[in-house]
């Protein structure tokens, strides 16, 4: 099951160290839609959004590398050519407009520069195109549970996720999985029936905040078939750590079995409950 | 001119010192506040570190091993979260060394309300008191304690929370929190009032500078705060339905009132370290701060800022395209004063003759810490991959560099820095040393991989997590060992300082050390500046 390329603890902890951020998906392969042992990088995605912000975190790390090992290199050269010793005489120097100056506007155009895909990626993000399947999601104290409304392709059914302790991955498998079709736009309502939660798949790249009294939502493209794990990801009480989201996807054929098969198998939902048009 | 005489004849004996009990219990002088202060934030600190023990042995491992229920580990996470925030940090840096050094440093006799400082004192003991209690008495069904995250999200701070363990904590907040607006006020009537002659507020010293921008951010954003936990209590209590959909309201306002309170909390907690870590750098690199002015209102530009930029807490909620790119926007803008003060420390060492004492190692310490969490913060300001971040232990490894490696690194520079003025006793050096690089290592040990882990996924307040995140939370636990090892190193540098006969000098740092304080003896008189400094104009100051 598991798909890990597992290091020695030790190679690992020294590796990690001073390698701020230079983690990419090729030197510590990750597991596909679950953790593995000493991941340092994000989880493989699947679909374009997190593979945007894949791309645009890797970017935001270097920079981050970059602007601390600067910070670092200026502080150690300060330590090694301006200590007592060295220096006995402190120089009296307290403006420098110019540098000064400097020190404002790069920042100022560093940050336009991160920006400006930032400011693209959230658009994208956030846009609301025409869904292919819907399913509402509610969280529960302390489980998912999962609404397929009545279309022309099937659905019309309830049914909860609990966590399966039996399977693998533990903490992450869950008793019925959310079952959704390769390469079609689904949207995701969230909403929840008492505390709050969060909706979380990494793999997806995102997580939306499940509150009662509002329906949020989401999307999401899912480009390769397979099984993704996800945890609540608000701090809902005592069993907080055991609501696991698993999204099974699927082709398009085993979608159109599975909705034949869960409306034998699920709760039927009721009649008068509609779903807000989601165009 | 009878009153005139009285008080003439009174101050003849003025370094008379009362009693034990009206010294300590009643006290009305800022340097013995300051020093309850500072041993109340050590005494919570302790308390604090001890649920944080607590939490990185549950995380050594998978599974559960030492809390039977889960929901007392949350607990767990909650009073250490509010406790180091509330009866830690701010007690050591406002009340602990704001108390301390303000008046010195702008030469005052001493704070504008000395009763009212000797209440803002007594009632965060009081909070603390409170929010202990609510460890003990029942907050979830069949669980003690407020498991609710420091954040106190409604509806599980509400509904989720029926016993009185809540109501406990939300006290705790409203005592503590009125101590600090009294606080704030002292400090801003005392540094806009009680200047001494001469020192204009652009010759004021940066430590000054930074406790009045984090007072004004005190008296700002608590009552925000203070209205918000009477608005809970009441949800709970009374039946009013602020944050219950079911009567109309929602929890959504209640992240927001919080968070225009929490984020100025942010800065409340690091701006007078920003100014304490200003002061040691000049002093051990023998030259005056670089960029004075830019350096004063870099920090009014981050307190200012920091009012608007709350719902970067929040960009999971459900908030709609323009607000989630105005925050993404005005967030970033905070880095910018933010990279000026970082510049200007590094361009004050430069050309310096750098002394590297124990508390100068800290400073600079701090200096790349504070850098490193400074650009995780820049990562996740971006809305766009604070959704994949938000809630995972990447944030968790966010806010600890730059509170726990932040915040906390400075707290201990300020101890190391002003421990001989305030005692006339010096901690040995190489003790203070020794603690730093221990601390230094152990923190980032303890800290680092949670990038990993947030990267990975690994969402925070999970008391059991899935095996794959066993390795590097197993890291971060040794990382918790090592830090807490040096805070063994610490007490022994104290109990050395006391034992050991040598006296500090007014000025153990040399002509570095320009500010008022040092020109006193060291411990001050318990009054000072009877006859107030006259401050002239010093070349470079400004």
């Amino acid at each position: 099951m598991r798909t890990a390329r597992t290091k020695t603890p030790f190679l690992s902890g020294v590796a990690a160290f001073g390698a701020l951020l230079v983690t990419s998906a090729q030197t510590f392969a990750a597991g596909i839609g679950q953790p593995v042992p000493w991941q340092m990088d994000r989880q493989v995605a699947v679909t374009e959004n997190a593979r945007d912000i894949h791309t645009f975190e890797i970017g935001l790390h270097w920079l981050s590398l970059a602007i601390s090992l600067f910070v670092l290199g200026l502080i150690l050269w300060c330590v090694f050519r301006f200590s007592e010793k060295r220096n006995p005489t402190p120089s009296k120097t307290t403006h420098n407009t110019a540098i000064e100056v400097a020190w404002t506007i790069v920042p100022v155009l560093i940050l336009v520069a991160v920006a400006i895909p930032s400011f693209r990626l959230l658009r994208t993000q956030l846009s609301d195109p025409k869904a292919d399947v819907t399913v509402k999601v509610i969280g529960h104290a302390w489980y998912w549970s999962y609404e397929y409304p009545q279309t022309e392709a099937g659905g019309g059914f309830t049914f909860d996720a609990n966590l399966d302790e039996d399977k693998q991955p533990k903490l992450l498998a869950t008793d019925n999985d959310m079952v959704v079709p390769v390469n079609n736009i689904v949207k995701i309502q969230v909403t929840s029936t008492d505390v709050l939660h969060s909706w979380a798949l990494p793999s997806f790249g995102f997580k939306i905040d499940a509150v009662s009294g509002r329906l949020n939502q989401f999307w999401f493209k899912a480009e390769r078939e397979g099984t993704y794990h996800g945890q609540c990801s608000e701090l809902c009480g005592q069993r907080h750590a055991y609501m696991p989201i698993t999204v099974r996807v699927v082709s398009d054929e085993a979608y159109a079995q599975w909705l034949t098969e869960a409306k034998t198998k699920y709760a039927r939902l009721d009649d008068g409950a509609k779903f807000a048009d989601a165009r | 001119m009878a009153t005139a005489a009285a008080h003439a004849g009174h101050d003849a004996h003025h370094d008379h010192k009362p009693s034990f009990f009206a010294r300590w219990f009643l006290s009305t002088n800022h340097k013995d506040i300051g020093t309850l202060y500072l041993l109340f934030a050590f005494c919570a600190g302790m308390v604090g570190a001890f649920l944080s023990f607590g939490i990185r042995m549950e995380m050594e491992e998978p599974g559960l091993q030492y809390f039977s229920n889960p929901q007392t580990y949350n607990v767990f996470v909650t009073g250490h979260g509010l406790i180091m925030v509330f009866f830690m940090v701010m007690p050591a840096l406002i009340g602990g060394f704001g108390n301390w050094f303000v008046p010195l440093m702008i030469g005052a006799p001493d704070m504008a309300f000395p009763r009212m400082n000797n209440i803002s004192f007594w009632l965060t003991v009081a909070g603390f008191m409170s929010l202990v209690c609510s460890l003990f008495v029942e907050g979830a069904p069949g669980a003690s304690g407020a498991g609710t995250g420091w954040t106190v999200y409604p509806p599980l701070s509400a509904a989720g929370h029926p016993g009185p363990a809540v109501d406990f904590a939300i006290f705790a907040l409203h005592l503590s929190g009125a101590g600090s607006i009294l606080g704030a006020i002292n400090f801003i009537t005392t540094i806009l009032n009680m200047r001494a002659p001469g020192m204009t507020l652009h010759k004021m010293p940066l430590f000054a500078w930074a406790e009045l921008v984090t007072a004004f951010l005190l008296l700002l954003s608590l009552p925000v705060l203070a209205g918000a936990i009477t608005m809970l209590l009441t949800d709970r209590n009374f039946g009013t339905t602020f944050f219950d959909p079911a009567g109309g309201g929602d929890p959504i306002l209640w992240q927001h009132l919080f968070w225009f309170f929490g984020h100025p909390e942010v800065y409340i907690m690091i701006l007078p370290a920003f100014g304490i870590v200003s002061h040691i750098i000049a002093t051990f690199s023998r030259k005056p701060v670089f960029g004075y002015l830019a350096m004063a209102y870099a920090m009014v530009a981050i307190g200012v800022v920091g009012f608007v930029v709350w719902a970067h807490h929040m960009y999971t909620v459900g908030l709609s395209l323009q607000t989630q790119s105005y925050f993404v926007f005005a967030t970033m803008v905070i880095a910018v004063p933010t990279g000026v003060k970082i510049f200007s420390w590094i361009a004050t060492m430069w050309g310096g003759s750098i002394r590297f004492t124990a508390a100068m190692h800290w400073a600079v310490g701090f200096i790349f810490l504070f850098t490193v969490g400074g650009v995780t913060g820049v990562v996740l300001a971006n809305s766009a991959v604070d959704k994949y971040l938000h809630d995972t232990y990447y944030v968790v490894a966010h806010f600890h560099y730059v509170l726990s490696l932040g915040a906390v690194f400075i707290i201990f520079a300020g101890v190391y820095y002003w421990f001989p003025k305030m005692t006339g006793h010096m901690i040995p050096e190489w003790a203070g040393k020794l603690h730093f690089w221990l601390a230094f290592i152990g923190a980032n040990v303890l800290f680092f991989p949670m990038h990993f882990l947030g990267l990975a996924g690994m969402p925070r307040r999970y008391a059991d997590y899935p095996e794959a995140f066993a390795g590097w939370h197993k890291v971060s636990t040794y990382g918790g060992h090592i830090f807490g090892l040096g805070m063994f190193v610490f007490v022994i540098g104290v109990i050395l300082a006391f034992r050991s006969k040598e006296r500090a000098a007014d000025n153990p740092w040399g002509e570095g050390a320009t500010t008022l304080e040092w020109t006193l003896s060291s411990p001050p008189p318990f009054h000072q500046f009877e006859t107030l400094p006259r401050i002239v104009d010093e070349p470079g100051h400004h």
